[in-house]
C-alpha cells in the first residue's frame, strides 16, 4: 500500500515560496487520511452489521416458519421415534374381577356436512331425514341452504346408516372417525360405571370423557396413554351383580317399592362385589339430568352411595357393641326397657309390648328402642360420636365414584342427650347404605377398620382396630339370634347362617314437617356365614308395602329381609361359598383288622 | 503431484459418501414406510380384536344368557345356581359292580328242567 506522504516536498517548497505555513499542509493531509480511515472502518462495520442482521433474520425467519407450520398443520403421531406402543391410544377398557368386559370402545363414524359443497341440498336433507327419523327435514334444509360452511349432523352412526348416507351420494356429506364407548351389559352396574360422552370434537377425532361414576373418577387414568390400554379391573363380579339386580328388581316390583339399593361387600378386603341401585338406566344412552324436582327421583341417582337415609334399628348394634367394648354391659346384662322415655316434647317408645327388663341380647333381638336408648345414655354423646366416627359413619365414604363426596352423612347440628338416644336406634343421623355396609363389615371382620373399594384387591385390609375381637364376635352372635328368633326370621337361608339386623324408618316429609305414617325406608344389614363371616349384604327398599295380609305391612322384617334372603340364596353359591349342609346319615368307614 | 492426488482422492471420497448417504436415505424411507404399514395393520387388527371382544361381551351379557337359558330350558334344563347345587363327595355312591355272568345255571323249579331257552 502506497501511503500519501504527510509533507510532500513539492508542496512544502511551494508554500515556503508563497510564505504560507507548511504545517497547514500536514494538518490537511492528516485530516484527509483520518477521514479515509473513518470511511473504511464505517464501511466495514456497516457490512458486518448487514451480515449479522441477515443472519438474525434468517434464524428468526426459520423459527417463525417452523412455528407457523407446526401451528398450521394437523398433529401427527410420531411414528419413527420409539416411545412406547403408539398403536393403543384409545380409552382403556373396564373389566370386572374375572376379566369380563364392562366397558369398551367401538370404532364408529360421525356425520357432518359442508353445505357449500352440496349440489342438491334439498334432496340431501330429505333423504337424511328418512334415514334418521329424529332429524327435522326443515331444520336440515335451513342449515344446508344458509350461510354455514360446516354442520354436525350426527355424532355417532351405525355401519348400516353409514352405507345409507353413502348411497345418498352427496359430496357435501362427510364422515369423521369416532371412538364410541360401549357398555355391552346394558344397565347392569350402570351406577358404578356412570357413562361417557364426547369432550372436544374435531373432524378426524374426538376425545371421550367420563361423565359420572368410575368413568369420571378415573378419567385421567383411563385416558393415560402410558398405560398402553391396560384395563381397569374392578372388584365387581358381573354374574353376582346381575343376579343381585335381578333379585332386587323382583323384590322391588313385588313390594311396590319406589326404589331399592343393595350392596355386597367382602369384609376382609373391602371389595364391593356388587352395588346396585334401582331404578337404573342404560349408560349407553344416559338420560338427561333432571332440571326440576328432586334429584333423588332420577334414575341417575345412586341410592346406595348418594342416598342418605335414616336407617333405623340397624344402628342398634353399634350402641350395644360400644357398651360391650367399654365394659358397661355384657350380652346377659339386664336392661330396663320400660317406656316411654321423655326428653322435653320428645317421647321414645317401643313398637310393641315388651318385657320391662331384658338381656342386652334380647334388646337387639326384639329391637327395643328404649333399651338401646338407655344403653346409649350410659355411653354418653361424646363417646358415641367418636365410636360412630371410627366406624366411618360421620364422613363421606372413600369409594372410587365421582358421586361419593355427595353421600355426606347428615349429623344433628347439636349432639344433645335426646340425639344420643335417638341416634342409638338410627334416627336423627342419616347415612348411605354403603356406610352401613362398611360399619357392619368392621363388626364382621373382627373389629378392624375396612374401607370399601371398587378396585380389585387380593389382599385383606388391615386397618386400625375399632373394637376388640371378642366384642365383634359377641355382636355377630347377637345378630345371628335376630335371624334365628327375632325380627328377621324370614332371613334364614339354609346352610348360610345369616346374621343381621332389620331397620324400619319412617320417611321424613320433604318440607321438614315431621314424618309420614305410611312411607318407610326398610333396611336389612346382614352378614354371612355367621360362624366365619365372609360377606356383608345390605338391602334397602324405599316405600315398600307387603300387601298379602289384611293390613299392609311396611316393616323391614316383611320387606327387606325376604329380598336379602333370596339375594343371599342366589348369590352365595355364585361366590363359591358352600352351604354347610348337615349330613343326614353319617357316612363312615369302620376300620377293622382280623 | 502429491496435492493433485489428494484432491482426486477427496473428490472421490465425497462422491462415495454422497452415494452412501443417498442409499441410506432411501433405505430409511423404505423402513419407515414399512413400519407405518405394519403399524396400520396392527392398529386394524387391534380394532378388529376390540370389535370381536365387544361382540363377545355383548353376546354373553347376563340378560341374554338368562333369556337363552329360559328359552332352551326343555333341551338344556339349566337353572340358576342354588345352595342345593352343591354336593359332597361322601354322597356319591360307589359304583355297583356288574353281575357276574352266570355260567352254570341251576334250575330251581320242582317241575323239572325247562325245555325253553334260558331267558338269561
Amino acid at each position: 500500500m502506497i501511503r500519501t506522504p504527510l509533507r510532500p516536498l513539492a508542496r512544502v517548497l511551494k508554500a515556503r515560496e508563497t510564505g504560507e505555513d507548511p504545517s497547514a499542509i500536514e494538518k490537511e493531509n492528516l485530516r484527509l487520511r483520518h477521514e479515509a480511515m473513518a470511511d473504511r472502518s464505517r464501511a466495514r462495520a456497516e457490512s458486518r452489521l448487514l451480515i449479522l442482521g441477515a443472519a438474525f433474520a434468517l434464524a428468526f425467519g426459520t423459527i417463525g416458519v417452523r412455528m407457523s407450520t407446526l401451528a398450521g398443520s394437523m398433529p401427527e403421531e410420531p411414528r419413527v421415534v420409539d416411545s412406547g406402543n403408539p398403536i393403543i391410544g384409545q380409552r382403556a377398557d373396564i373389566v370386572d374381577r374375572n376379566g369380563r368386559i364392562l366397558a369398551t370402545n367401538l370404532a364408529t363414524h360421525a356425520l357432518y356436512a359442508q353445505p357449500h359443497q352440496m349440489i342438491e341440498p334439498e334432496r340431501a336433507a330429505r333423504e337424511l331425514a328418512e334415514i334418521f327419523p329424529d332429524l327435522n327435514e326443515e331444520r336440515l334444509l335451513k342449515d344446508f341452504t344458509g350461510s354455514r360452511k360446516f354442520v354436525w349432523v350426527r355424532r355417532q352412526i351405525s355401519p348400516e346408516q353409514l352405507q345409507q348416507v353413502h348411497d345418498i351420494g352427496s359430496p357435501g356429506l362427510l364422515f369423521g372417525p369416532r371412538e364410541m364407548r360401549l357398555y355391552p351389559n346394558g344397565p347392569i352396574a350402570a351406577h358404578v360405571l356412570g357413562g361417557a360422552s364426547y369432550g372436544r370434537e374435531g373432524v378426524s377425532s374426538a376425545e371421550v370423557i367420563g361423565v359420572a361414576g368410575i368413568e369420571r373418577r378415573f378419567d385421567d387414568l383411563l385416558r393415560d396413554p402410558a398405560n398402553e390400554g391396560a384395563p381397569l379391573e374392578l372388584s365387581l363380579d358381573l354374574t353376582v351383580q346381575a343376579a343381585a339386580e335381578e333379585v332386587l328388581a323382583g323384590g322391588m316390583a313385588l313390594l311396590n317399592a319406589k326404589g331399592a339399593a343393595s350392596i355386597i361387600m367382602d369384609i376382609h378386603s373391602g371389595e364391593i362385589i356388587s352395588l346396585a341401585s334401582l331404578p337404573d338406566f342404560d349408560p349407553n344412552n344416559r338420560p338427561p339430568v333432571l332440571t326440576t324436582g328432586d334429584q333423588s327421583d332420577s334414575p341417575l341417582f345412586n341410592r346406595a352411595v348418594q342416598g342418605v337415609y335414616e336407617l333405623g334399628s340397624t344402628f342398634k348394634i353399634f350402641a350395644v357393641a360400644q357398651a360391650m367394648e367399654l365394659g358397661l354391659i355384657n350380652p346377659a346384662t339386664m336392661i330396663d326397657t320400660t317406656g316411654p322415655l321423655t326428653f322435653g316434647r320428645q317421647r321414645i317408645r317401643d313398637f310393641h309390648r315388651m318385657d320391662p327388663a331384658m338381656t342386652a341380647t334380647d334388646v337387639i333381638v326384639e329391637s327395643s328402642n328404649t333399651g338401646t336408648a338407655r344403653i346409649a345414655l350410659q355411653i354418653g354423646g361424646q363417646r358415641q360420636k367418636e365410636f360412630l366416627a371410627d366406624l366411618g359413619l360421620t364422613e363421606p365414604t372413600l369409594i372410587e365414584l365421582s358421586e361419593a363426596p355427595s353421600g355426606r352423612p347428615l349429623l344433628p347440628p347439636r349432639w344433645g342427650e335426646v340425639n344420643t338416644a335417638t341416634i342409638s336406634f338410627g334416627h336423627g343421623l342419616s347415612t348411605s347404605p354403603l356406610h352401613l355396609a362398611q360399619a357392619y363389615a368392621i363388626i364382621a371382620n373382627g373389629g378392624t377398620r375396612v374401607t370399601p373399594t371398587l378396585l380389585r384387591r387380593d389382599a385383606a385390609q388391615v386397618g386400625p382396630r375399632v373394637m376388640r375381637s371378642e366384642v365383634a364376635l359377641r355382636s355377630v352372635d347377637m345378630l345371628r339370634q335376630v335371624v334365628t328368633r327375632g325380627t328377621a326370621s324370614m332371613g334364614e337361608v339354609a346352610g348360610y347362617q345369616v346374621a343381621g339386623k332389620t331397620g324400619t324408618a319412617d320417611k321424613p316429609k320433604a318440607n321438614g314437617g315431621g314424618y309420614y305414617d305410611d312411607k318407610t325406608i326398610t333396611t336389612f344389614a346382614s352378614l354371612f356365614p355367621a360362624s366365619d363371616p365372609q360377606y356383608v349384604v345390605v338391602v334397602t327398599l324405599d316405600e315398600p308395602v307387603e300387601s298379602s295380609g289384611d293390613d299392609p305391612r311396611r316393616t323391614a322384617g316383611w320387606t327387606a329381609v325376604p329380598v336379602a334372603a333370596e339375594m343371599i340364596r342366589r348369590v352365595a353359591p355364585l361366590m363359591g361359598i358352600r352351604p354347610q349342609i348337615e349330613p343326614t346319615v353319617q357316612a363312615s368307614v369302620t376300620l377293622s383288622s382280623n | 503431484m502429491m496435492r493433485f492426488v489428494m484432491y482426486i482422492a477427496a473428490a472421490l471420497a465425497v462422491m462415495g459418501l454422497g452415494f452412501w448417504a443417498y442409499q441410506e436415505n432411501y433405505r430409511t424411507q423404505t423402513a419407515i414406510k414399512d413400519v407405518r404399514r405394519l403399524q396400520a395393520q396392527i392398529g386394524d387388527a387391534h380394532e378388529r380384536l376390540g370389535m370381536l371382544r365387544a361382540e363377545w361381551a355383548y353376546l354373553n351379557r347376563p340378560d341374554r344368557l338368562t333369556d337363552l337359558a329360559e328359552l332352551n330350558f326343555d333341551r338344556l334344563g339349566l337353572l340358576p345356581l342354588s345352595p342345593d347345587s352343591f354336593g359332597d363327595a361322601r354322597y356319591i355312591v360307589y359304583p355297583i359292580p356288574d353281575i357276574l355272568p352266570i355260567t352254570n345255571p341251576i334250575d330251581v323249579t320242582s317241575i323239572g328242567p325247562s325245555t325253553e331257552e334260558d331267558p338269561l
